[in-house]
């Protein structure tokens, strides 16, 4: 890695210090994963940092093989293995998880932090009962006796809805619907009352209308218990509903982040872009046709130069093709971060054409005209002009 | 799950009868020595061998001999007597039974003992040189007959003809209530010759299924829950990953049940393997008969005993 990679975007990194008075419950600091496997290295997070302070809402957006996953497993050091390599720093509560032996590691999953995952059905034992599996997850972590921890599983599944949760309680998954499902994932998660939930494309596997029911269990726990969620999707309108601030990820990296009302309202990033554009909203005109983003991801172990998202972008510039952009702030707005080399005045001027429906061409007439002035070819390290 | 049980059972018992139809239809229509001829002896006149022969029922047409053997094995339990001996094929099987018993149950004890541990191991450390070691020497075992596995150990370590005197060789076995050391020390060889292939199969077997089980999601919200590895690895993949181990030994247990005839014989175990193979060499049909009956009930109940077994395992074939 040559770049010193972006500055990061809470000042206060807690290190060392055990007691993280007001500081974030998570900072994630230019945390690094790669993979050796027969084919090459896989740079499946490449040098991200985000911070989730407590009770609030992250969203972690992006497609497939984007690295949200594999950055979230990283919180909990699931991704330890002997072909992986994890650097950079995951403070929770002061703590580095990277630093950790395999046994605090293991007193903090589903203790401090806990998980759920998108397939609900593969993700619970087919051959324990739902009691069961949820009395484990309370039992690793506290010395509790079986009956009041099967007690506590039957609360537990009322606390997520579920209905008539005495006699649920000793089912077998197969025997639940996918919604009730996840229901059950989410109270196992939340069987030793974590700080952090991270949910993993919770809602994917499910029906529409479950989605839904999902996403306000989790708003409503969240409430009531001052959880702390990052919640991965690649769906923005998973996000828009929960989420507090939103990171779009693209080949290991976050390109863009921000609130959720900066994402929706001024987005910066051409892929962001993208994706807002993919998805059906109800605010726009009804004969408002959607635009799916071209190409596909690219490949995480020969990654593209210069921009990764060059390839893809239809406003790429040919010095795009070879200088890496940083994570920026977006003019007039601190908390809101881009990595993009397109110059703030085209890329506001492109998404009000975009919102107006212009047609494309003329946008990326409208991103040329910007060239040679914003990004001189000359010089390596990505400097988008401020002004035009 | 009843009406499953009962409807397996009486397939099994038609099994049966189609069984025993069958080896009486293949032992008289294939050519063997006459049974009359070889009890009669060297010598003997031809009136003694129609003497014989009229005894023994050889005299009457197939279909009225076939009719009275299927009514004395279905409404006497009667499976007749041997033509050599005049013994009772039931008493003999029951004498042989227990010798076969004993080899089958102390080998199986033995390659379990052996593969799972291997397979286990082998599955968590997958890759590394123990790994590959454990699988080499499966491959090894797996790959080597019975009968020159026997010999090599009866060669080697029998303390008779061997070059290491260190167990009882072949012919010394001795029944458990009469002598449980001897018994114990006689079955060592025989029990490590007919587990290794087997211990060899179940770890390598076990092993696939490990590690199978070990890329599924509810191991990764095993480990999430913040179990400790020990936990993840026993309760939730061996928990899944025994299920084809159960169903395999279930039917070896039942195959090896109705005689390990090539270890016994090596063995000279007086087992009913043993007591198969001399009925064969001697054409002793009521014996032969008796034998096979008594393998296939074995192998049938053993399978009726898997499937039962499996609800029980996995708690999703109860309801399909």
């Amino acid at each position: 890695m040559t770049d010193a990679g972006p500055p990061p975007q809470g000042e206060s990194i807690a290190g060392d210090d055990p007691a993280p008075a007001g500081g974030p419950l998570l900072t994630v600091d230019d945390l690094r994963v790669t993979f050796r496997t027969d084919d090459g290295i896989v740079h499946a997070v490449d040098g991200i940092s985000y911070t989730v302070e407590a009770g609030k809402t992250l969203g972690i957006v992006g497609e497939s093989g984007s690295g949200k996953t594999v950055s979230s497993l990283s919180t909990l050091g699931l991704t330890r293995s002997r072909n992986s390599q994890i650097d950079g720093r995951i403070v929770f509560e002061g703590r580095d998880i990277n630093a950790m032996s395999d046994e605090e590691l293991r007193k903090i999953r589903g203790n401090d932090v806990s998980m759920i995952f998108q397939d609900p059905l593969s993700s619970l034992h087919p051959f324990y009962k739902v009691g069961w599996q949820l009395m484990e997850a309370m039992q690793a972590h506290q010395s509790m006796s079986r009956s009041a921890a099967h007690t506590r599983a039957g609360e537990l599944l009322e606390l997520v809805g579920i209905p008539d949760p005495k006699r649920r309680v000793d089912q077998y998954p197969h025997e639940f619907s996918g919604g009730m499902r996840q229901r059950a994932m989410i109270a196992m998660a939340l069987a030793n009352e974590p700080k952090l939930l991270i949910a993993d494309e919770p809602t994917t596997a499910l029906d529409v209308t479950v989605q839904a029911q999902i996403l306000a269990l989790l708003g409503d726990l969240q409430r009531r218990l001052g959880t702390a969620i990052i919640i991965i999707t690649h769906d923005l309108g998973v996000v828009a509903e929960i989420a507090d601030e939103i990171a779009v990820m693209y080949a290991g990296r976050i390109v863009e982040h921000g609130s959720t009302g900066q994402i929706f309202s001024a987005p910066q990033h051409p892929y962001t872009w993208g994706l807002l554009k993919s998805i059906p909203r109800l605010d726009n005109p009804r004969d408002e046709e959607l635009v799916p983003i071209s190409g596909r991801p690219p490949s995480l172990i020969n990654r593209p130069s210069g921009c990764y998202f060059h390839p893809r972008c239809p406003y790429v510039q040919e010095p795009h093709k070879r200088i890496d952009p940083r994570l920026e702030s977006v003019a007039g707005e601190s908390d809101h971060t881009v990595a993009c080399l397109l110059s703030t005045d085209i890329r506001q001027r492109i998404w009000e054409g975009l919102q107006t429906g212009r047609d494309v061409d003329s946008l990326k007439r409208l991103a040329a005209s910007g060239n040679g002035r914003s990004a001189p070819a000359t010089i390596p390290a990505a400097e988008p002009g401020e002004e035009q | 799950m009843t009406t499953y049980i009962i409807r397996r059972i009486l397939w099994g018992i038609l099994l049966i009868i189609l069984v025993s139809a069958l080896t009486f239809v293949f032992f008289n229509v294939f050519p063997s020595a006459d049974p009359a001829i070889l009890r009669a002896g060297r010598n003997s006149s031809p009136a003694t061998i129609a003497h014989i022969r009229h005894n023994l029922g050889l005299d009457k047409p197939v279909y009225t001999q076939f009719w009275i053997y299927m009514k004395n094995i279905l409404l006497h339990f009667n499976f007749g007597y041997s033509y050599y001996s005049g013994a009772s094929v039931l008493g003999l099987i029951k004498d042989r039974l227990p010798a076969t018993l004993s080899l089958t149950v102390g080998a199986a004890v033995f390659w379990l003992l052996a593969g799972i541990p291997v397979g286990i191991i082998s599955a968590v450390r997958r890759g590394t040189l123990l790994d590959r070691a454990a699988m080499s020497g499966a491959l090894f075992f797996v790959s080597m007959p019975v009968f020159w596995l026997g010999l090599v150990m009866l060669f080697l370590f029998a303390n008779d003809i061997g070059r290491f005197h260190v167990f009882p060789g072949a012919g010394t076995y001795v029944g458990l209530t009469n002598d449980p050391v001897k018994w114990f020390t006689s079955l060592i060889m025989p029990w490590i010759v007919l587990a290794a292939t087997s211990a060899a199969i179940y770890s390598r077997l076990l092993r696939g299924s490990l590690i199978e089980a070990m890329g599924e999601d509810y191991i990764r919200t095993a480990r999430a829950k913040g179990l400790t590895e020990r936990r993840v690895i026993w309760r939730h993949g061996v928990r899944s990953a025994i299920t084809p181990v159960v169903t395999i030994l279930g039917l070896d247990i039942g195959a090896l049940l109705g005689g390990a005839v090539i270890t016994e014989t090596v063995f000279d175990i007086p087992g009913i393997g043993r007591l198969n193979y001399d009925a064969i060499v001697h054409s002793d049909f009521p014996i032969v008969q008796g034998t096979v009956l008594l393998a296939a009930l074995f192998i049938i109940v053993a399978n009726i005993i898997v499937d039962i077994s499996y609800a029980y395992l996995d708690p999703r074939v109860r309801y399909s």
